[in-house]
């Protein structure tokens, strides 16, 4: 197959662009769309400090390498969540991660979960009782949390997610089918600060395919972690992510107009605003916004961990970077 | 006048002469779900297996878990064995 810009060797084919191109164009085209996504969405502008996810995987390093190439100022943040499954799963994504970093003279922070707060994720899945072989609920809440607060509390402008147009497709259709309206109304490319303590969130990625941020990282020649997490197989999103590939398969396109089509619906007024309107209060202990009055959901989750083994206080969380 | 496909840890071997996409279909993945690389290069999946390809590795792009079988192809459930 020949690129559509030079006619050299094609090394992607996008059935749903019914576009080909070879590595040079096609690692110009993807920095262009993902600029013209930031603008569509009022994303962020040069001025706006950027906070990266990463996690070591494909989405997040080539996220970071783009905004990178784009000219962004954008500090990666590193949570190390202290999974190992026989892989040394963590510490390998922090090498990754870190490695990326030091290649190109940017900034990690890192966030060791263990270190700052007294337990891995494993361990706290096990002593809170919730999810004993499935941390993935604790893990979620936990990096949600560190997350805001890092952005938040770093001073940063803007939180930015590796979540391409799979993840968002898959998760749209996991809420469309149980009509989680408050899920749905919320779902967007971006999630404005519109509380006190919030940091604004972006998904600079959302209309990509997973397919071409794989292939952009190895195009690119990236080195990113390759294994899943141990406890993501057999997860509900990879079902549905399968689901939608069979689609893919029939109708080249099938998932990005779903995608796409979901947020015209929205914009049209298709979802009522209200299902979003749940009130937030700052957590009496750190100070987080939570929905339930009181303590959050994270730091009542640390204290029954605390009871058992005597875990850090959440408020002296800190942090290290390197440069 | 075969090629072999890697796909995580696992071999197949397919004959030359069928398209990289056909013969993703062949070992039961779904095409979307796979690249595959010749020698550190993507190759489009309508490129013709040649045997002096020799190795043709498939990557899988899912991330957070692997793709699972395509089930018309192999009868295999979700998270069923590929072979």
């Amino acid at each position: 197959m020949k690129c559509r810009k030079c006619g050299g060797t094609a090394v992607i084919n996008m059935r749903q662009h019914k576009l080909a191109l070879c590595a040079d164009h096609f690692l110009e085209w993807m920095p262009e769309q993902c600029q013209r996504f930031i603008e569509k969405y009022h994303m962020f502008t040069p001025e706006d400090r950027i906070l990266v996810a990463i996690s070591g995987g494909k989405d997040s390093l080539s996220l970071w390498d783009i905004l990178h190439r784009l000219g962004y100022q954008a500090d990666g943040l590193y949570i190390g969540l202290g999974i190992d499954g026989g892989l040394s799963y963590s510490d390998e994504s922090h090498r990754l991660a870190q490695q990326f970093a030091d290649e190109r003279g940017l900034k990690l922070v890192v966030v060791e979960v263990e270190q700052t707060y007294g337990a891995t994720i494993p361990e706290l899945a096990v002593i809170s009782n919730r999810g004993r072989d499935k941390p993935c609920s604790v893990c979620g809440l936990n990096k949600r949390y560190i997350m805001n607060r890092a952005a938040y509390d770093g001073g940063y402008t803007v939180l930015a997610t590796g979540h391409n147009l799979d993840d968002e497709a898959a998760v749209l259709m996991q809420n469309t089918m149980q009509w989680q309206g408050g899920y749905l109304v919320r779902q967007a490319p971006v999630l404005e600060a519109n509380r006190p303590g919030l940091a604004r969130k972006v998904k600079p990625l959302c209309r990509f395919y997973e397919r071409e941020m794989a292939a952009y990282a190895i195009v690119r020649g990236i080195e990113y972690i390759y294994d899943e997490c141990p406890h993501a197989v057999g997860s509900t999103t990879i079902w549905y992510k399968e689901i939608l590939n069979q689609m893919e398969e029939g109708r080249p396109g099938a998932k990005l107009q779903f995608y796409l089509s979901f947020l015209q619906a929205k914009e049209q007024g298709l979802f009522a605003q209200k299902a979003d309107d749940a009130e937030l209060h700052a957590c009496d202990k750190c100070g987080q916004p939570t929905s339930a009055p009181g303590e959050c959901s994270f730091c009542r989750l640390w204290d029954k961990v605390r009871a058992v083994k005597g875990a850090r206080v959440p408020a002296e969380a800190g942090m290290t970077s390197k440069q | 006048m075969n090629v072999t496909l890697i796909y995580r840890n696992k071999t197949y071997e397919v004959p030359a002469g069928m398209t990289v996409r056909d013969a993703i279909k062949k070992v039961g993945l779904q095409p979307e779900t796979v690249l595959a690389v010749v020698d550190g290069k993507l190759i489009t999946d309508d490129t013709i297996l040649k045997e002096e390809m020799k190795k043709v590795k498939l990557v899988a792009v899912i991330s957070g878990g692997s793709p699972l079988p395509c089930r018309s192809a192999t009868g295999a459930g979700r998270g069923g064995s590929l072979l």
